[in-house]
C-alpha cells in the first residue's frame, strides 16, 4: 500500500466517522418520528462552537466538552418540545421547512450569542504527528475514531439493553403497537432529539481541532450526514455508520486522486447512482406498500 | 371548487370552475395593473419585479410539490442553469438574448427529462435527497468552472433585447414580468383543470389507486417535473438578464429551500397561494434588513411559526378565515336589486 493511499484512507475514515455520527442522529430521529431533521448540522455547529468558546474563556477541556454537549442536548430537547411536537401530523414538506427554519434560527442565534469568526479548538492531546508505516496521522484522528467507536458501542447497549432504548426501537417498528403496550410516543420523540443533538455535538467537538468551527460550519456537515443516512438506508443504524464511512472514503479518495474542487460532486454523484440502483439504500428495509 | 380525484364534474360545475378561474386571473391582472400606484420609486419597482420572477418559479414548482405531491430540494439548480446557460450563450458566444433564453430553457427541459426519468421513481425523503444532490452538484460546477462561469464571483450578463430593442428601465421590466406572470398562472390553471391535472391530483391522493384507474404515474410525474423545471429555467434566465449579473448563489441549496418555502408558505396546491408566498417571502427580507444582525433569527422564527400554526399555508388559512365573511358580503350584494 502506497503511503499516499494510506494517507487518503485515514483521512477518509476520520471524515467518515464524523459523517457517521451525524447520520446516526438523522436515523434516530427518523425512526422515532419519521421527521428528517435538517437542523442536525446545527447541533454539530453548537457542539464545536460552544466547546471552543468555553475553552477560550478558560474552562478545562473536559468540562468544556461536557457543557457543550449539554447545551446541544438542551437545544435538541427544546426543538422537539416547542417546534416538532406541536406540528405532529403535518406533511413531510411542512416538517422539513420547520426544521430548516430552526436551522436558520440557530445559525442566527449563534452569530448573536457568539460571533461570525472562525474558532479553533486545541487538539485533545497535542499536535505531534504520529508516523505509522509511511503515513502520518494526528493524535486527534485517533480521538475521532476512538470516540466514535465508543459512542456506537454505547448506542448499541442503549438500544438493546435499556427500557427506553427498547421502547424507541419498538416505536420505529410499529408505532401503534408500541403505544398499545404503553410506550409514550411523545417521550420517545423528545429523547430521540436530545440523543441526536448529543451525538451531533460530539461530532462537532471531535472535528473542530482538525477543521476549525464557525457559525455556518454545520450546513455542509448536516447535508453530508443526511446523504450518509440515505446511502445506508434511512432508519438503519449500521447503515448510517456504513454510509458515513463510505461517503468519507469516496470524498478523500476523490479529492486525492481526481480533483479536490470536485470532491463533493463525486460524493453526491455516487449517492445519486446508489439511489437509482438501490432505491432503499445499502441496508434499508424493503418498503412494501400497503393498501 | 374542489372535485374529488377522478370524479367526473358535471357540465354546469365545469362552467362554474371555468368562471372562477377567469375571475381569479382578472383579479391578479387588476392587482398587477394597480400596484404601480403604490410604488413610489425604482427600488420598490425592483422588489416588485423580483416578486414577479420568483412567483413564476413558484407557480411552476407548486405544480410539482402542491399538486403532484413530489418534493424537490433542487429547483435552484434549474433556475441557475437557465440563468447561466442564457448568460453564457449571450455574453461569450454573442447570441441574441431572446435566442439564448429559449435555447437555455430548452436545454434545461431536456436535462430535467433525463434526470427526472430515473429519480422520480424515488419517494419522499429519497426523492428529496436526489433533488438536493442534483442542486448541489450544479452549484459546485458553476462555482468551480470559473473560465466559463466567472467562478464564485459570478459573471456579467448582457441586457435583454427584443427585436433589436433593449428592454431596460424598471417600468418596462415591470410590465413584461407582470404579463409573463399572468401567462404563467393561466398556463398552470389550465393544466390543473385539464384531465392531466386531475390525474396529478389523483396521484397525490394515492398512487396505487391512481394506477388502478389506468393513470400512468411515471409519465405524469415526469412531464410535470419538466414543466416546473422550464418555469424555473425561464425565470432564472430572465432574472439574470434583468439584474445584469449572476452568481452561483442563485443555484445554491439555500435558494432551493427559499423557493420551496415560498410555495409551502403561500399554501400548497393553490396557484395564488404560490404567488402570495413569493410576494411575502421576497419582500420580508427587505424589511428585515432593518433589524441587521437579528435578520436570520427573525427569518427562521417566521418560517417555523407559520408552518407550526398554519401547516396548510397562508392562502388556505386566509380563505378559511375570510371566506364566510366574503360570502355574506356577496350574498348581501346579490339581494340588492341592480
Amino acid at each position: 500500500m502506497s503511503s499516499a493511499l494510506a494517507q487518503y484512507l485515514l483521512a477518509g475514515l476520520t471524515l467518515g466517522a464524523i459523517y457517521a455520527l451525524v447520520a446516526l442522529g438523522f436515523a434516530i430521529i427518523y425512526n422515532a418520528s419519521h421527521v428528517i431533521n435538517f437542523a442536525q448540522g446545527e447541533f454539530v455547529m453548537i457542539g464545536g462552537m460552544a466547546a471552543a468558546v468555553f475553552v477560550e474563556s478558560g474552562l478545562p477541556l473536559y468540562l468544556a466538552v461536557i457543557f457543550s454537549i449539554g447545551t446541544a442536548t438542551l437545544v435538541g430537547f427544546a426543538l422537539a418540545r416547542f417546534a416538532v411536537e406541536p406540528a405532529r401530523g403535518a406533511s413531510v414538506v411542512t416538517l422539513i421547512i420547520i426544521t430548516i427554519g430552526a436551522a436558520i434560527l440557530l445559525r442566527g442565534l449563534a452569530t448573536l450569542v457568539w460571533d461570525k469568526k472562525i474558532h479553533p479548538l486545541p487538539a485533545f492531546s497535542g499536535d505531534q504527528p504520529i508516523v505509522l508505516g509511511g503515513a502520518t496521522l494526528l493524535p486527534q484522528v485517533l480521538w475521532v475514531l476512538g470516540a466514535t467507536a465508543l459512542a456506537v458501542a454505547l448506542l448499541s447497549w442503549f438500544f438493546n439493553r435499556t427500557l427506553t432504548g427498547k421502547a424507541m426501537l419498538a416505536v420505529s417498528h410499529n408505532r401503534l403497537a408500541a403505544q398499545l403496550v404503553g410506550v409514550s410516543v411523545r417521550r420517545v420523540l423528545l429523547v430521540s432529539f436530545a440523543l441526536s443533538a448529543a451525538l451531533g455535538a460530539l461530532a462537532g467537538i471531535l472535528i473542530a481541532p482538525i477543521a476549525f468551527t464557525s457559525w455556518d460550519a454545520g450546513v455542509m456537515l448536516g447535508l453530508k450526514g443526511f446523504a450518509a443516512a440515505i446511502l445506508g438506508g434511512l432508519g438503519s443504524g449500521p447503515g448510517a455508520i456504513a454510509g458515513g464511512l463510505a461517503l468519507g472514503l469516496i470524498e478523500a479518495l476523490g479529492a486525492g486522486y481526481l480533483s479536490s474542487a470536485y470532491k463533493d460532486v463525486f460524493a453526491f454523484l455516487i449517492i445519486l447512482a446508489a439511489l437509482v440502483f438501490l432505491p432503499n439504500g445499502l441496508f434499508g428495509r424493503r418498503a412494501t406498500e400497503r393498501v | 371548487m374542489a372535485f374529488s380525484a377522478g370524479a367526473l364534474p358535471s357540465a354546469s360545475s365545469k362552467a362554474l370552475a371555468g368562471l372562477a378561474r377567469r375571475k381569479g386571473l382578472a383579479a391578479l391582472a387588476l392587482a398587477i395593473a394597480l400596484l404601480p400606484l403604490a410604488l413610489p420609486n425604482n427600488y420598490t419597482y425592483e422588489i416588485a419585479i423580483l416578486v414577479g420572477l420568483n412567483a413564476i418559479v413558484c407557480v411552476g414548482l407548486n405544480l410539482l410539490v402542491g399538486y403532484a405531491g413530489q418534493i424537490s430540494l433542487g429547483h435552484a439548480g434549474f433556475f441557475g442553469l437557465g440563468a447561466y446557460g442564457s448568460a453564457i450563450l449571450a455574453a461569450r458566444y454573442g447570441w441574441p438574448p431572446l435566442a439564448s433564453l429559449a435555447a437555455a430553457t430548452a436545454a434545461v427541459a431536456l436535462l430535467a427529462w433525463a434526470i427526472g426519468r430515473p429519480i422520480l421513481r424515488l419517494r419522499g425523503h429519497y426523492l428529496a435527497m436526489a433533488t438536493l444532490g442534483f442542486g448541489i452538484i450544479v452549484s459546485i460546477v458553476l462555482a468551480t468552472e470559473d473560465r466559463i462561469t466567472g467562478g464564485p464571483d459570478g459573471m456579467a450578463v448582457p441586457p435583454l433585447t427584443v427585436l433589436g430593442f433593449a428592454v431596460s428601465g424598471e417600468k418596462t421590466w415591470y410590465w413584461l414580468v407582470g404579463a409573463l406572470l399572468i401567462a404563467s398562472v393561466w398556463v398552470a390553471q389550465n393544466l390543473i383543470a385539464s384531465p392531466r391535472g386531475r390525474a396529478l391530483r389523483a396521484l397525490h391522493g394515492s398512487e396505487f389507486a391512481a394506477g388502478a384507474l389506468g393513470i400512468d404515474a411515471a409519465r405524469h410525474k415526469l412531464s410535470i417535473f419538466v414543466v416546473s423545471a422550464v418555469f424555473a429555467a425561464a425565470a432564472g434566465a430572465l432574472t439574470a438578464h434583468y439584474a445584469g449579473f449572476i452568481t452561483p448563489a442563485k443555484a445554491s441549496f439555500l435558494h432551493s429551500i427559499e423557493l420551496v418555502t415560498m410555495v409551502v408558505f403561500g399554501g400548497m396546491a393553490s396557484t395564488y397561494g404560490a404567488v402570495l408566498g413569493a410576494a411575502v417571502l421576497t419582500t420580508l427580507p427587505q424589511f428585515l434588513t432593518v433589524f441587521k444582525e437579528y435578520e436570520m433569527v427573525l427569518l427562521g422564527a417566521v418560517m417555523m411559526l407559520t408552518m407550526i400554526f398554519m401547516p396548510q399555508g397562508l392562502a388556505p388559512t386566509l380563505a378559511r378565515a375570510l371566506g364566510p365573511a366574503l360570502e355574506k358580503l356577496l350574498a348581501a350584494a346579490r339581494r340588492k336589486p341592480v
